[in-house]
């Protein structure tokens, strides 16, 4: 049809543009810069590094500060910190990004279908989802995950299945706006069934917006699995940066002042997540039109 | 306030309270296996204890039956016994209350004086050098893990300089002249954890009361609070502030369930016997009973104080408060 | 001794593609009780001139050059104490769209008395008073001083500002599109409303407007602007029926006249100029269908042409 060329001619515009914005805006250009190299490090990484990181050490070598042979030093098991932080930057950012992904279905799904429906299936829809609002986070995500186990599908699941009320609340009120459009009532009239209408016009237009939205989600899914970790309930068999934290206090690196153990993960999470949270806000600076700088 | 609003919002929070415990109802029933001979075999458990869980829980009754006797429990305070401290789970939580509360309480406050200030500061003085520090400090802190930050301080504060103690809400084995001595070295104990928390608060805090401000400080009404001849002073005080604190009070609120996150984080970091350390001895044990209790203590506790906000805000805001009427 | 005399104002605005020029030399007067209308397009500097006289210009304008003389003083070397000691005894603004000129969270009762404790170093108890009068004055019931603005209805609002600007007894009152969100017959009430006040009280008044039609019942002298400058001032007689600049004229043709012949009444062509790079010479010239090659490279100069009327326009026609 002659529309869809139409369509997709300026659907590549409107992408061009917003690339264009965002490659001027300081603060979507420092989050993605941050992120692909830490996306680069965590897919070549491990092959630069010729450590092995289960590797143990000599005696000697444990808790070793910064020196010769171990730009970081090394761990409490005589592991070089470096080795583990780069390996560990695969599990971190590929839960945070599975993670969010599930959130992001869910929440999208969500909102669209509620903010379609209406009436009760939107009051129900909604209702569950004020649940996962007002619950703290986590408690909740503590106590499912004592109860499912700790393996590291089991954390994904967790931190997906409870970040998604944020997202469902944003998409309905967009889809409720969008539902508005003249164009969506016509649409309707010539006979198009709901999940047609959800699909190829609904969603296209919520789009923008849970894109913006999405990244922020992983913003926090990123701090949630370091927390989870952290706090024992992380997957001993993959070694996050959260798990190495938890190694680090648990053998009282805090309290010896071996900094090298606990302070470049944490940077590291600090760095993505402040990548994360600038890029959300200057998408969502840029993609919802409320909100331009006054 | 409207009473028909007044009774939907009691409802609602109801239900949701509803919603929670039937949660944590079922949470103990998802766990594999047979939680008796489980628990039997765990090694934690005495005979008597689980013979005791049996008949507490009702679960030799069908599932409904054993959820009436659950709810039956819980309202006459009964939230099990701890298997750790083989005493009541109330009793174990009720101990733990108070350093929790006034970790949290005396943290929130500074936060939100703070926050605010900075937040105010930023929006008056946009755009230039100040705005863009305190911007870029508050982002930082935001991205930060709580718990992380807690052991930057410890590695600074206590390792480094040798400021405060590193752990505990007192010195263990100490004894002290009276009671000033014991409440300066609780002070001291509870700085850095309640920093910590401050000012992981804070910057939210900050960014939320600056985009305020600045929406507020371009309305029509400060500039026609201006042309009245008013100070500036006058005009933030007595104009601004009001119009701007209404977003606050919900933000306050929205924060509780993470003020939570961050105890929970905090307490185990520092070691300080409060709630949050609690439940994570709870986890770490997989002590369900008292992982239950505090969560249910926990879940509900935010669930209210929302419901009070919520209400609060109502009160405050005259363009909603005569809305219902 | 003239209410108030500006001569030869310009205000810049910084932005941050280049020097915008708002008010580019503009010079008008006004004695004690006289009102003048000032009239013209969206973004022409009305609104700029009357924030530069009530010095409430925000941060990014500058009065760059000129005088302003309210009772013969100048304000703009004046120091912030001293304006604010004069705001709104010497000079109140309504200003446009009262919906958000009134802060919500403040009963309007106290948004009025407290300019009267502020400047009249009143009790709270003697501004009541007083804020109850002003109330009755502009047809409110004066109990509803304890009501929030949301309580009020679009017209009760622009009321309550006259009200409001009325507080301490200003030698000039500027309204800013004070009627522009209304419909028509409330606008037709606030009109007579302020005319009322104004020669009950022999306040100055300066009413801007993109409006000509109402400026006919309400001043005695009007003033039109364009790009900036002002390009004609006369009696609102001079004006109505004895309009030199081609604008002015084409200004007046804009409105039907309910007397007048039934004709479609013409638009003018163009578009409003670009303040940052407005065109050369008379600024008009790109949309004057009288215009000519001097037109587009020098600024005419004011012209008397008889009493009080003056004209900036090359045009011989228009300067006899």
């Amino acid at each position: 049809m002659a529309g869809n060329s139409v369509k997709a001619k300026l659907r590549k515009r409107k992408i061009k543009a917003f690339v264009r914005q965002v490659l001027a805006n300081k603060m979507a250009l420092f989050g993605t810069v941050v992120l692909l190299l830490f996306i680069l490090v965590a897919i070549f990484g491990p092959l630069l590094v010729p450590f092995s990181v289960l590797e143990f050490g000599e005696v000697e070598d444990m808790l070793n500060p910064p020196g010769p042979g171990h730009i970081l030093g090394t761990d409490d098991m005589g592991r070089d910190v470096l080795g583990y932080l780069i390996a560990g930057s695969r599990i971190s950012l590929l839960v945070g990004a599975l993670a969010t992904g599930i959130s992001m279905v869910i929440g999208t799904v969500i909102g669209i279908v509620s903010g379609y429906s209406g009436k009760v299936i939107d009051n129900v829809l909604m209702r569950i989802t004020d649940f996962f609002l007002v619950i703290p986070w986590l408690p909740l995500m503590m106590v499912l995950a004592a109860i499912l186990g700790t393996s590291i599908w089991n954390i994904i699941v967790v931190i997906g299945v409870t970040s998604w009320a944020g997202t469902a609340r944003v998409v309905r009120s967009q889809t409720l706006s969008v539902r508005e459009n003249q164009f969506v009532e016509r649409t309707v009239s010539i006979g198009a069934g709901s999940g047609h209408i959800m699909l190829h016009h609904i969603l296209p237009n919520v789009f923008p917006l849970v894109f913006a939205n999405t990244i922020l989600i992983a913003a926090a899914a990123i701090t949630s699995e370091t927390t989870l970790s952290f706090l024992g309930l992380g997957d001993p068999a993959h070694a996050s940066w959260g798990m190495m934290l938890h190694y680090a206090f648990e053998t009282g690196a805090t309290s010896t002042g071996a900094w090298w153990y606990f302070l470049p993960p944490g940077l590291c999470v600090v760095a993505v997540v402040l990548a994360f949270t600038l890029m959300g806000y200057a998408f969502d600076e840029i993609l919802n039109p409320k909100l331009k700088e006054r | 306030m409207n009473k028909k609003r007044l009774v939907k919002k009691l409802l609602y929070a109801a239900i949701t309270i509803f919603f929670v415990l039937v949660f944590n109802y079922f949470l103990f029933r998802i766990l594999p296996g047979d939680i008796l001979s489980m628990l039997s075999r765990s090694g934690k458990t005495t005979p008597e204890m689980v013979a005791n869980i049996r008949e507490m829980y009702g679960l030799d009754l069908p599932w409904y039956q054993q959820f009436f006797v659950y709810l039956e429990n819980l309202f006459t305070g009964d939230l099990g016994t701890s298997f750790i401290y083989k005493k009541p789970v109330a009793e174990v939580i009720g101990s733990r209350i108070l350093p929790t509360v006034i970790l949290l309480g005396v943290a929130e406050v500074l936060a939100i004086v703070v926050g605010i200030v900075f937040g105010i500061v930023s929006a008056w003085k946009r755009g230039k050098a100040i705005d863009t520090g305190l911007l870029s400090t508050s982002l930082l802190l935001y991205s930060m893990p709580t718990f992380w930050l807690g052991m930057m301080l410890i590695l600074i504060f206590c390792v480094n300089l040798r400021l405060f103690p590193i752990n505990g809400m007192v010195t263990p084995g100490r004894v002290f002249a009276d009671t000033w001595a014991y409440i300066n070295d609780v002070v001291r104990h509870m700085i850095l954890p309640m920093a910590c928390m401050a000012l992981v608060m804070i910057g939210e805090y900050a960014i939320t009361m600056r985009s305020t401000m600045i929406d507020v400080l371009s309305e029509d009404y400060i500039t026609t609070a201006k042309a009245k001849g008013f100070s500036n002073g006058y005009v933030l005080r007595r104009h601004a502030m009001p119009n701007a604190m209404l977003p606050m009070i919900t933000l306050i609120a929205i924060n509780l369930g993470l003020i939570v996150g961050g105890a929970i984080q905090i307490e185990t970091v520092f070691s300080w016997p409060g709630l949050g350390n609690l439940m994570y001895g709870a986890l770490v044990n997989r002590d369900y009973p008292l992982l239950q209790g505090v969560f249910l203590l926990t879940t509900v506790t935010v669930i209210l104080a929302n419901l009070l906000s919520d209400i609060l805000y109502e009160v405050v805001d005259p363009r909603v408060k005569s809305m219902g009427d | 001794m003239k209410l108030l005399e500006v001569n030869n104002l310009k205000t810049y605005f910084k932005t941050s593609k280049g020097m915008l020029k708002a008010v580019d030399d503009v010079s008008f007067d006004l004695e004690h009780g006289e009102a003048l209308g000032l009239v013209g397009e969206s973004g022409c500097g009305k609104t700029t001139s009357a924030l530069s006289i009530a010095r409430l210009l925000p941060k990014e304008g500058r009065i760059v050059g000129g005088q302003i003389l309210l009772d013969g003083r100048d304000v703009i070397p004046a120091p912030e104490s001293e304006l604010r000691r004069r705001r709104w005894t010497d000079v109140s603004i309504i200003f446009q769209g009262a919906m958000n000129a009134l802060n919500p969270v403040m009963t309007v009762g106290k948004q009025i008395s407290e300019a009267i404790v502020l400047h009249e170093k009143a009790s709270e108890a003697d501004a009541l008073r007083k804020t109850k009068d002003l109330l009755e004055l502009v047809e409110i019931p004066s109990d509803r001083y304890k009501h929030y603005p949301h309580e009020f209805s679009g017209g009760m609002k622009q009321r309550a500002m006259i009200a409001m600007a009325l507080a301490c007894d200003p030698k000039l009152i500027i309204g800013d599109e004070p009627t522009t969100a209304l419909d028509v017959m409330i606008q037709a009430q606030i009109l007579n409303l302020l005319e009322r006040l104004r020669r009950e009280l022999s306040m100055g008044m300066i009413l801007i407007t993109h409006d000509l039609a109402i400026l006919g019942e309400t001043c005695d002298k009007i003033a039109v602007m364009y790009a900036g400058k002002i390009v004609e001032t006369g009696s609102v007689k001079d004006i109505f029926e004895d309009a030199r600049h081609p604008y002015t004229k084409r200004l007046i043709g804009c409105f039907p006249n309910v007397k007048g012949p039934k004709a479609v009444p013409d638009g003018i062509e163009g578009f409003p100029p670009n303040l940052l790079d407005p065109p050369g010479g008379c600024a008009f010239h790109p949309r004057c269908e009288f215009a000519r090659d001097l037109c587009q490279v020098q600024t005419p100069e004011s012209v008397n042409v008889g009493g009080k009327h003056i004209v900036a326009c090359h045009l011989k026609e228009a300067r006899q």
